[in-house]
């Protein structure tokens, strides 16, 4: 048997938490660290009676999400009610939208090792959370603080042909989820959860396999994981002559292998229909427009400009554009000194290194943009020295200060007076007369040595272009 | 309507029905079916599905946090609890 001959379909459902203080719908708080039960109402334990009401801003955040993903936005949808008993949903129905969605038709394009790939978004609707579970041997314990959380669900098209494909695509719908502020994207935390559905076909083949929905994925490195050992499964039992079961799986990434939850229940199972309790949703083809002027420039766009405007290669452009915070503070530190390779490469190597050292976002960097912008300035001015550069950005670190200040008041100014320069040179060649009789007997090696010893005697201020001039000459003549 | 989307229905709802109910009801659904059928024979070419029939505007919340009940009072609820937490019979 060979995999070579099967392909994998794989479509994603990922559920997005939108960015709200208090629930969709219900005033309780969607805050993550609390307490047990600690963030409930009437409305989000089900309390019989207690009607939902819906939050303006999970709307709006919702109708963006679908703008960035060039959807088109439905001007009247409805809320319908998804029936299933589970304990952990207590009004016995999730309230989501199931003909009539918010968003629908739009698509993803992302980078996968260089080229252009397109996902296709079939739709992005508006939902509920229900409550998390947690098993313990005779009895399962329930926790409500999740209860009634705004989802935006975003199902893709069967468009992906590989576990990467689909676990890049998962990444750059993060990065654009983030971008424009609707998620936080914090996969751990569940505020961004995926669901895959993956079916494999002998290659050529135009009809879809039957499809294995799983869950429980809290990585990307899962998704990839997860959809790999699949892939595997199903091929090896197609090969063998047994048939797919349509079914929910869970990942266990203890064992790494997927294991059968439950058998999926077809949609009709859900007997959906619109939820007396809420009026259709009606949103004005103006107000969209209002909302779309506010959406920033997406991560895919940043990324070919950052190469078109600044001259960056395109590895400087993807992390640099990774983080749309980190992008602004790029561009803030290049309006200062107009250098922008300059300030890519101490973003990329100093700056990024710092901030992982000490874990910490751009948004708390005790380096401000304006500060790292003079930093190159001072440089590209001859003012300092690039290597006093490297000690000066610690220092901005720990003290938070100008660069500019630190300069003045520790004289850090680079040393480009020649007579100064001569002098230093001279006492260096005095005290080291050996090495000066090595280089002229022909070992050319000593040169670096005496250049260490006077960078060393100057405290790395002299221009060491100059100091190179200078020594040559003094050792030649 | 046969008996056996009847029982699905059932079980869909939780509901555990006894072999006469099942008669009962499955007749009973058959006439409400019939009902239905004779309403769908109306012409609705054209009429957009009514999902409310109350006209009125919509109506939003602001997404200000207020009106949390109390753990205490959320608890009350609670026929068996481990700390804060509802406890119920073992569900996977």
């Amino acid at each position: 048997m060979s995999y070579q001959d099967y392909e994998c379909v794989i479509g994603l459902e990922i559920h997005a938490q939108l960015k709200t203080q208090s629930k969709m719908f219900s005033a309780d708080s969607t805050q993550f660290e609390a307490a047990d039960n600690a963030h409930t109402s009437i409305v989000s334990v089900g309390m019989p009676g207690a009607l939902p009401t819906p939050n303006r801003l999970g709307v709006e955040l919702a109708i963006k999400t679908g703008l960035a993903l060039g959807c088109t936005i439905r001007e009247r949808s409805v809320f319908a009610r998804k029936n299933y008993f589970y304990p952990d949903l207590p009004k016995g129905y999730q309230i989501s939208q199931y003909d009539e969605p918010l968003c629908e038709n739009g698509r993803v394009i992302y980078l996968l090792d260089g080229a252009k790939k397109e996902v296709r978004i079939v739709r992005a609707h508006l939902e509920e959370d229900a409550g998390k579970s947690v098993h313990i041997g005779d009895a399962s314990l329930i926790n409500f603080n999740r209860s009634g959380i705004p989802l935006l669900e975003v199902v893709s098209a069967p468009d992906m042909r590989s576990p990467r494909e689909a676990a890049q695509y998962a990444k750059s719908l993060r990065q654009i989820l983030r971008y424009i502020g609707v998620c936080d994207g914090n996969l751990e935390e569940g505020s961004m959860r995926c669901d895959c559905n993956i079916s494999v076909r002998k290659k050529g083949e135009t009809r879809l396999g039957t499809k294995v929905e799983i869950k429980n994925i809290n990585s990307f490195r899962f998704v990839e994981k997860a959809l790999e050992y699949e892939f595997e499964r199903q091929v090896t039992l197609l090969h063998s002559g047994q048939a797919i079961v349509q079914e929910t799986r869970l990942w266990d990434p203890d064992k790494n292998r997927t294991f059968s939850m439950r058998i999926k229940e077809d949609a009709d199972d859900y007997r959906y229909f619109p939820d007396p309790d809420l009026l259709p949703l009606v949103v004005s083809s103006s107000y969209i427009e209002g909302l779309k002027k506010q959406l920033p420039e997406l991560p895919l766009e940043r990324f070919e400009r950052f190469q078109k405007q600044y001259g960056l290669p395109s590895y400087d452009a993807e992390i640099l554009t990774e983080e749309k915070e980190i992008a602004d503070y790029f561009e803030r530190a290049v309006v200062v000194c107009g250098n922008p390779k300059a300030v890519s490469n101490w973003m990329m190597t100093d700056l990024m290194r710092l901030l992982n050292d000490q874990k910490l976002d751009i948004n708390q960097c005790p380096i401000s943009s304006e500060s790292l912008g003079e930093l190159v300035q001072l440089i590209d001015s001859g003012t300092i020295s690039g290597k006093i550069g490297k000690t000066l950005i610690n220092e901005m670190w720990d003290t938070g200060r100008r660069p500019k200040q630190i300069v003045e008041e520790k004289g850090l100014v680079q040393i480009s007076d020649e007579k100064v320069i001569e002098g230093i040179i001279d006492a260096v060649l005095k005290d080291h007369s050996h090495a000066v009789a090595e280089y002229r007997s022909g070992k050319t090696k000593s040169f670096g040595f005496l250049v260490g010893q006077i960078m060393k005697a100057c405290k790395g201020q002299a221009n060491p272009q100059k100091v190179n001039e200078l020594l040559k000459k003094k050792l030649e003549s | 309507m046969d008996r056996e989307i009847v029982k699905k229905v059932a079980h869909l709802a939780r509901l555990e029905l006894s072999e006469s109910e099942l008669n009962a009801i499955t007749n009973k659904l058959t006439l409400v079916l019939q009902h239905f059928e004779a309403i769908s024979q109306v012409n609705t070419e054209g009429v957009i599905p009514l999902v409310t029939p109350v006209d009125i505007e919509y109506r939003f919340r602001e997404d200000v946090v207020e009106g949390d009940i109390s753990v205490d009072e959320v608890m009350q609820n609670a026929p068996s609890r481990q700390g804060n937490l509802f406890k119920v019979p073992p569900v996977i």
